[in-house]
């Protein structure tokens, strides 16, 4: 986390920010979420983790959060990934609203529009690199023909073409990071959404990572990334800030 | 996708995978081999049984117990112009047929009665007798001099010298008969026996000198077809050698005749000792009980379970062994083994988190990771269950092989002896060597298989594997992908 950064106070709204940083040509928005507030009860006591929360986030944006432990990063994430609903407010995903949405059809956007990127990578060990791709294609009920065929593509985009039937143990870190892209990537997610994506990289391997993704989105992804690495952030079209439940926008130019 | 997840996880976690099998495995094993072991004994129970009451009886009506002081044992008794002197001893040859004194007689219109009732679909009477022979020779003067004490009740007699000079020398031989009705087979001791040599009764012997032999007993006698024996001092011709349709059991009796011969040479009345009831169905057989035992108040109404329970000997220990040992070995062993496999996978289910948490974050539904979960287990429990067949079979086959044999003793209806009972001492007291209440049997202990066993055991793994399934998907079914997502964040 860059204290710099932290100690910054811009009072201005997400969409303005948006108009000044890419002119008066905005992305259509992909998320819009309005008083948005997440509260839990931990041992008697109410949390505020999201605090009245205003936000649109365009198609084909790469912006990325960051703020202190504990300032609610991850619930965002959660709420945007349709993981969780929010105590309050409303958060749409294109024409869906998630904060009504029935757990089944979460669960169903999450199968379709959502990829997700952990820090840990978060790959089944007992499984090959091709196999942990195709997991993210059994909700969608593909033939097993098409799946192979999204299967091997996602390889490809990522690099690893000639590595699917490796496990992710025969693997270096950078590449179990890849094949978490792919991942994501081969059901067609309108969304991707990292978690300290190169939190367990080193530096040339975070230099990967951050260029696949960027690969990534100007095909047209949006890129919602959580990040402590100031390297990170500076690659990104927008950066947020989020302390005490509260989101600030701190793009530069 | 499910069947390569499913494949690789089992063999990602091997030792669990194979604790939670053999757990199953030895259940499933116990299972089959005491179901197996516990037919063998109903088996050998019902062999015990047939050999006494036929194949197809499922009552017997029988006199009531006597009374202690009652009847009496009958007794040898020689007037003063029997047998033959010469010189200082006399030769003594007696035969008599006597019935059980410990149990009374059934007049012979029960059975008419026993046929009247509802339910009642075939009977038949029998009468148990035992044929005592003394032979010997007896000092012509008594045993003893005058004054002297003579021998007490329970006594062995003097046996005088070895050349019988002086003394005495004699032997009592006794074969168990059974009266039966000559044109009756379908119920009674004759529905478990097949004729070896001969011929076997008709309803034209009746009132005839005819016998039918146990071919055991007739090997030890050495009598054929064709041969005369005494029986209550009369010549009786042997028209055939009869066997028991069971390979391990004797028939009910040594000698059979024709019920109302058997009564003559008696010198009772028209009685019997045994009727041996068929019911309409398995069904009835209860109220047919019930019915009996309100007709006929003095007598014993006994079901195959009332007789089961006389089987005696070390048949009666196995199945006392196998029905509360086994049982409960078995049971408490499965239902170790599905808790260890309800743990592991419940633990499993903790320990993969991250993993299901990841499988939700991605699209899995709450279904599919329980679908996962459970078809695991299940399939543990498949593999345990397959296991435990084969243990199971190994067991049964070297039970087979080893064909351990055990003795039974079935209770007969009314004294029954087994080749060879001794009678009373001579005072007619009880002496030693009384009539034998049981017929002993060594029986080989088989352990049949039933393909329904089988089944039934298998199923009875998996069934185990989804139940601990049940527990685990339950618990990945309530893991919130927030929750889990958080956990890895």
């Amino acid at each position: 986390m860059d204290d710099a950064e932290d100690n910054e106070e811009i009072e201005m709204t997400m969409t303005q920010n948006q108009a000044d940083a890419q002119g008066a040509e905005a992305p259509p928005v992909l998320y819009r979420l309005e008083g948005v507030t997440r509260t839990y009860t931990q041992k008697q006591r109410v949390v505020k983790a999201l605090t009245g929360v205003d936000l649109e986030i365009g198609f084909g944006e790469f912006v990325t959060i960051q703020g202190p432990t504990g300032g609610g990063k991850s619930t965002l994430l959660q709420l945007l990934g349709a993981l969780d609903k929010p105590t309050s407010g409303s958060i749409s995903l294109g024409a869906a609203e998630l904060s009504s949405a029935s757990p089944t059809a979460l669960g169903r956007i999450r199968a379709e529009e959502i990829g997700f990127v952990f820090q840990g990578f978060n790959l089944i060990p007992t499984l090959t690199a091709a196999q942990n791709v195709n997991m993210a294609l059994e909700p969608l009920k593909l033939s097993g023909e098409e799946r192979n065929k999204r299967v091997d593509e996602a390889l490809v985009h990522v690099g690893l073409a000639d590595r699917g039937d490796h496990l992710p143990t025969e693997l270096s870190g950078g590449q179990q990071q890849r094949v978490a892209i792919a991942r994501a990537i081969v059901k067609r997610p309108r969304v991707l959404l990292a978690d300290e994506p190169t939190g367990n990289l080193d530096e040339s391997m975070r230099d990967e990572i951050l260029t696949l993704l960027e690969g990534l989105c100007a095909e047209g992804l949006t890129l919602i990334v959580v990040t402590h690495d100031s390297a990170v952030a500076k690659r990104a079209s927008r950066r947020l800030r989020l302390a005490k439940g509260v989101v600030t926008d701190i793009t530069r130019g | 996708m499910y069947a390569t997840y499913l494949r690789r996880e089992l063999a990602g976690r091997k030792r669990q995978t194979i604790i939670v099998a053999v757990g199953l495995a030895v259940a499933i094993a116990l299972v089959i081999m005491v179901n197996a072991l516990a037919a063998g004994v109903r088996e050998a129970q019902a062999q015990a049984l047939e050999s006494v009451y036929g194949v197809g009886t499922d009552l017997t009506v029988t006199g009531a117990a006597a009374e202690p002081g009652e009847g009496g044992g009958q007794r040898f008794e020689f007037g003063s112009e029997a047998g033959q002197e010469a010189g200082d001893t006399t030769t003594l040859n007696q035969s008599m047929l006597t019935t059980d004194f410990r149990r009374g007689t059934l007049d012979a219109s029960v059975l008419e009665t026993v046929l009247g009732t509802d339910g009642v679909a075939a009977a038949s009477g029998a009468l148990s007798l035992t044929n005592s022979t003394f032979s010997g020779e007896l000092p012509s003067g008594g045993f003893g001099q005058p004054g002297e004490r003579t021998p007490g009740d329970g006594e062995a007699p003097p046996t005088g010298g070895a050349d019988g000079e002086g003394g005495s020398a004699f032997g009592i031989d006794s074969f168990t008969v059974l009266g039966i009705d000559p044109g009756a087979d379908a119920v009674g001791p004759l529905a478990s026996v097949e004729v070896s040599d001969g011929r076997a009764f008709d309803a034209a012997d009746s009132g005839e000198l005819v016998a039918l032999v146990d071919s055991s007993y007739a090997a030890t006698t050495e009598i054929t077809v064709g041969d005369t024996i005494d029986v209550a001092g009369s010549d009786v011709e042997v028209v055939g050698i009869v066997a028991s349709t069971s390979d391990s059991a004797d028939t009910a009796a040594n000698v059979y005749l024709p019920l109302d011969t058997a009564q003559e040479l008696a010198g009772v009345e028209d009685v019997v000792s045994t009727i041996y009831v068929q019911a309409d169905s398995a069904s009835a057989i209860d109220s047919v009980q019930t019915a009996l035992s309100d007709e006929l108040p003095d007598a014993t109404v006994s079901s195959q379970s009332d007789l089961a329970s006389t089987v005696s000997g070390s048949l009666a220990s196995a199945n006392e062994m196998i029905t509360n040992l086994g049982t409960w070995l078995s049971i408490i062993v499965l239902a170790v083994a599905v808790m260890i496999s309800v743990l592991f996978t419940i633990s499993g289910v903790t320990r993969r988190t991250r993993e299901f948490g990841t499988l939700k974050a991605i699209g899995w539904s709450n279904g599919r990771v329980v679908r996962q979960v459970a078809g695991e287990s299940m399939v543990q429990g498949l593999i345990g269950g397959v296991a435990g067949l084969v243990l199971g079979l190994v067991g049964i086959l070297l039970i087979n092989l080893i064909q351990p044999t055990i003795s039974a003793a079935a209770e007969t209806p009314s004294g029954v002896g087994g080749p060879g009972g001794g009678t009373g001492g001579p005072t007619g007291g009880g002496g030693g060597g009384m009539f034998e209440i049981a017929q002993a049997t060594d029986i080989v202990l088989s352990a049949p298989l039933t393909p329904w066993v089988l089944f039934a055991a298998v199923g009875l793994a998996v069934l185990g594997g989804l139940v601990a399934g049940m527990f685990g998907g339950w618990r990945a079914a309530r893991l919130s992908p927030a929750e889990a997502l958080r956990s890895v964040a």
